[in-house]
């Protein structure tokens, strides 16, 4: 039985999830395999029962996803029957572009944001489902949960539409775009207790373990591969840790835990002082770099 | 008790709303060490205090915010205690911005409304307290903030709460504790002042996790609006939805509030699958023993307390877009999960927010708020709003931009439809009027003899009358003959025709009708009493402003002729006097102008 706090939190959910799918002609659901991106396909398929979910599913890949979050996409979608769908920036792999040599912002900037826009082009989708929430970052807290999107999928923050009630304005122009955000009003702590009490499948990667960390620049950086080399001085060490937010692996942190099931891990979150996001290295860019990367299209 | 609270926060950085809200989240543990240090290197860059950190850049999230350090936005804080967690909507304090309060208002509980001890309640509280209000809020936190710049001085507590609530008894709140407050040293927002030993009651924090904000909507009727029809395969048909208010047990009859058919519940689909009962603001499926023509945006209800069904209503609107609301323009309306097209017919009032007091307005501007009528091309189920959050409430949408330009709350149906039981109803002038769907007006044309007058009253009761206006002409020759043929031309008697023709307008009106009086009625004294018989904003008073040289010389009825020979002994400019008057509704220049050009300045005027 769920708390009613959650049951409220999941109400909403589905509420949105229905109304992305009876408002807009073609959505799709942002899969990450991440933790937040789990909990709203477990919603989805609430939402639209006893009928199967009803929009197909949409990984940006990026070449430097973990393996074990590879995998782990892999194995939901055939256990679930997820019509999925994966794209990976053409041009990008054509120039080279890695988060290495091109850097964590030219990186993600071409194999995050474009690619995404690329995609929703191609498959013609007009509303973007994802699992973000607004106690992520100052400028996700001024998001609406159906975030307009221009043509050129550009967020405009100056000219939101208010949002009243649960009277969503779903209409768009031709060329526009939504994306929508059924966690926005979910913390950190409502998505790992929904997961618990859910039984919701998760990555490993979250869950402590011993792995193979750099540490560079303050971070603990999970070699996945060889691809990254190594900096003089740098070796790897086996250590206890695992992952509070997933990410290309180079840009990911991890910190040292030995949280190994689901309420080690809330205990952990509850005695923490940082928050979710410190582990990203692509936020730390620039000041008020998540709105602008929101403005271009970032989701 | 709930354990999640929805909070709206109002008040301006000045009153030390963001050092209130930082205070909050910073003692609950909901700012984290790592957003500490970057608001710590913010603060240098953007910030207004010096070496302190500016918790306002916390919540100014946006770029432009920063810079300008002014908050736009609604933002939205969650934190949380081990009593209750909480969503706490903070919400600009500009006057310009009043749709972001009302759109944090629209979802919220309680207010947290901030007052500066040292200003008292201030015209801006009372904005913040009377949106707060229209938008159905009914628990309110009254913050005075900046005790420590007052000397913790209880005589100063104490009068702002009177001013309060000498202002804020009429607005509907039930539950109001003032708190006196130092945001800036954390007196009373977590942990008790000992500067105040006067005050017996809770912290902020302790009020926010113990008020009792009963949730009443299991116990109205039940409603759910259809936001999708769920068809997998032929077997199953299942009408998804919130529910809005009330509770549903398998076996209830339930009602297409449009159609009026009926049937009954077989299954009913939460989250986890089959259910027997579900309540207010559980996310259902649910299935009906008959195949009903149900679609997305029909409301489903308890048959035994029925939502009003219309294609007209009065509501409340709060205008948010820059261009002003224009009456006659369409809109689309989202009621619901219905989307319909829909006009502003008039705009009774305006509402000045902070003295609540009616004003007449011809349109809308931004952040304005208005009592209006609004006509949608079909009809639409709704419960007004003061009774149902969920069901009165609706937004407008303009048609080429897609902007959300207004927010509603439904007053009431205008046009109440066939499955309305009458009995009971009162037929009053409203519900005359309602049933002409019309509002019923006093055009008063004034002027000397000659003036044309009665050819254009004539002309726009043709007008009207082909807009499907429900009129009646009054002039000399219909009362003068009957009603009035014991009087003459003296003052006396002038005087107490223009009563008698007050008298049968003002009838007339509240029989629903607009009426088109023409006399001459030369005195200002006559013309402002029959304005004072009839209601605000109903009697109009339109000058045909022709010369007297020009009456002379059109002089239709030959009177001038009979006056130079001595034969009329009291014309009106001639030997009788016409006070012309000071501020007409509309003054109509007849001189190189048709009556047919002076008609369209009159109906452009009637279309506001």
């Amino acid at each position: 039985m769920l708390l009613p706090q959650l049951q409220r939190l999941e109400a909403e959910a589905i509420t949105i999830l229905r109304e992305a799918w009876a408002a807009f002609r073609a959505p799709v659901l942002l899969y990450s395999a991440g933790k937040d991106s789990s909990v709203v396909l477990h919603l989805a398929r609430k939402a639209f029962a006893p009928g199967p979910m009803p929009f197909p599913c949409l990984h940006i890949a990026t070449g430097w996803d973990f393996r074990e979050v590879l995998e782990f996409r892999d194995r939901r979608a055939a256990e679930l029957g997820l019509n999925l769908l994966v794209h990976t920036n053409p041009d990008g792999l054509a120039r080279g572009i890695n988060p290495i040599d091109s850097g964590s912002q030219v990186h993600m900037n071409v194999m995050g944001t474009e690619a995404l826009k690329q995609a929703l082009d191609m498959h013609g989708f007009d509303a973007a489902i994802g699992g973000a929430r607004r106690d992520e970052e100052k400028a996700r807290a001024k998001e609406r949960i159906f975030s307009h999107r221009t043509a050129g999928h550009a967020w405009e923050p100056r000219h939101q539409r208010p949002e009243l009630w649960g009277l969503y304005n779903t209409r768009i122009g031709p060329g526009e775009s939504m994306r929508v955000f059924p966690l926005s009003n979910w913390t950190e702590f409502d998505v790992w207790d929904y997961i618990a009490a859910e039984n919701i499948p998760i990555v490993p990667l979250y869950l402590a373990a011993e792995r193979p960390v750099v540490r560079r620049g303050g971070m603990l950086i999970m070699r996945d591969d060889e691809r990254m080399p190594l900096e003089p001085g740098e070796q790897v060490e086996t250590r206890w840790v695992r992952f509070r937010t997933m990410g290309d692996w180079p840009l990911t942190a991890a910190h040292d835990s030995r949280a190994e099931t689901l309420g080690q891990i809330t205990h952990e979150l509850r005695e923490s002082r940082t928050s979710e996001r410190a582990g990203r290295l692509i936020d730390r860019d620039q000041e008020a770099s998540m709105e602008r990367k929101k403005r271009e299209g970032y989701f | 008790m709930r354990d999640l609270l929805r909070v709206l926060t109002c008040g301006s950085v000045d009153d030390g709303k963001s050092t209130l809200i930082g205070r909050l989240l910073y003692e609950t543990r909901a700012i984290m060490d790592d957003t500490f240090a970057s608001l710590s290197q913010d603060s240098r860059r953007h910030g207004t205090t010096g070496e302190d950190v500016d918790l306002a850049l916390l919540v100014d999230g946006l770029e432009a915010e920063r810079q300008q350090g002014i908050t736009i936005d609604v933002a939205y804080r969650y934190f949380g205690t081990a009593a209750r967690s909480f969503i706490l909507a903070d919400t600009p304090g500009h006057e310009q911005y009043t749709r972001n309060m009302a759109t944090g208002a629209s979802n919220s509980d309680l207010a947290v409304i901030l007052v500066d001890a040292r200003k008292g309640v201030l015209s801006q509280t009372r904005r913040h307290a009377s949106i707060c209000s229209r938008l159905g809020i009914r628990h309110v936190l009254l913050a005075i903030n900046k005790m420590d710049l007052v000397g913790f001085d209880e005589a100063v507590f104490a009068g702002i709460v009177q001013d309060w609530e000498r202002f804020a008894a009429g607005l509907g709140f039930v539950a109001v504790q003032a708190v006196p407050v130092s945001a800036r040293f954390g007196d009373n927002v977590t942990a008790r002042s000992a500067q105040t030993p006067w005050y017996q009651g809770p912290t902020v924090l302790e009020h926010l996790e113990t008020a009792q904000v009963d949730d009443d909507a299991i116990a109205r009727p039940f409603r759910l609006a259809v936001q999708w029809v769920n068809r997998p395969d032929q077997h199953f048909r299942g009408y998804a939805g919130s529910i809005a208010s009330g509770t549903l047990r398998l076996g209830d009859a339930v009602l297409v509030a449009a159609s009026g058919r009926q049937s009954q519940v077989t299954r009913i689909l939460g989250p986890d699958g089959d259910r027997t009962s579900a309540s207010a603001g559980e996310a259902v499926t649910i299935c009906l023993a008959d195949e009903l023509d149900i679609a997305r945006g029909d409301l489903l209800a308890a048959p035994t307390a029925r939502p009003q069904v219309a294609d007209q209503f009065a509501a409340e609107v709060i205008w948010m877009d820059e261009a002003p609301l224009l009456p006659g323009r369409q809109y689309l309306a989202r009621i619901g999960h219905l989307w319909i097209s829909a006009s502003v017919t008039a705009i009774k009032y305006r509402l000045d927010v902070t003295t609540l007091a009616h004003q007449p307005a011809r349109q809308l501007a931004m952040n304005e708020i208005g009592l209006c009528n609004l006509a949608l091309v079909g009809r639409a189920a709704f419960d007004p709003y003061a009774e149902n959050r969920a069901t009165g409430g609706f937004i407008l949408v303009d048609r080429d931009s897609n902007r959300t330009v207004a927010a509603g709350m439904i007053a009431f149906g205008l046009w109440r439809a066939n499955n309305i039981s009458p009995e009971g109803l009162l037929v009053d002038k409203a519900a005359r009027a309602a049933l002409k769907r019309q509002t019923p007006k006093v055009l008063w044309f004034t002027g000397l003899s000659g003036s044309g007058k009665s050819t254009i009253a004539k002309l726009v009761e043709q007008a009207l009358h082909q807009q499907g206006q429900h009129t009646y002409l009054l002039d000399g020759d219909n009362l003068r003959h009957g009603l009035n043929r014991d009087l003459g031309f003296t003052d006396a008697d002038r005087v107490e025709n223009i009563r008698r023709v007050g008298e049968v307008a003002r009838l007339f009106a509240d029989a629903g009708l607009i009426v088109l009086c023409s006399f001459i009625s030369p005195f200002r004294a006559e013309r402002r009493m029959v304005r004072e018989m009839l209601a605000p904003g109903e009697f109009i008073e339109i000058f045909v402003d022709t010369p007297l040289e020009e009456c002379i010389r059109r002089d239709p009825k030959g009177l001038y002729a009979k006056a130079r020979r001595g034969e009329v002994p009291n014309l009106t400019g001639v030997s009788s006097p016409y006070e012309p008057p000071e501020q007409p509704e509309l003054r109509l220049v007849t001189t190189d102008r048709t009556p047919e050009a002076c008609v369209q300045d009159v109906m452009e005027y009637l279309a506001g």
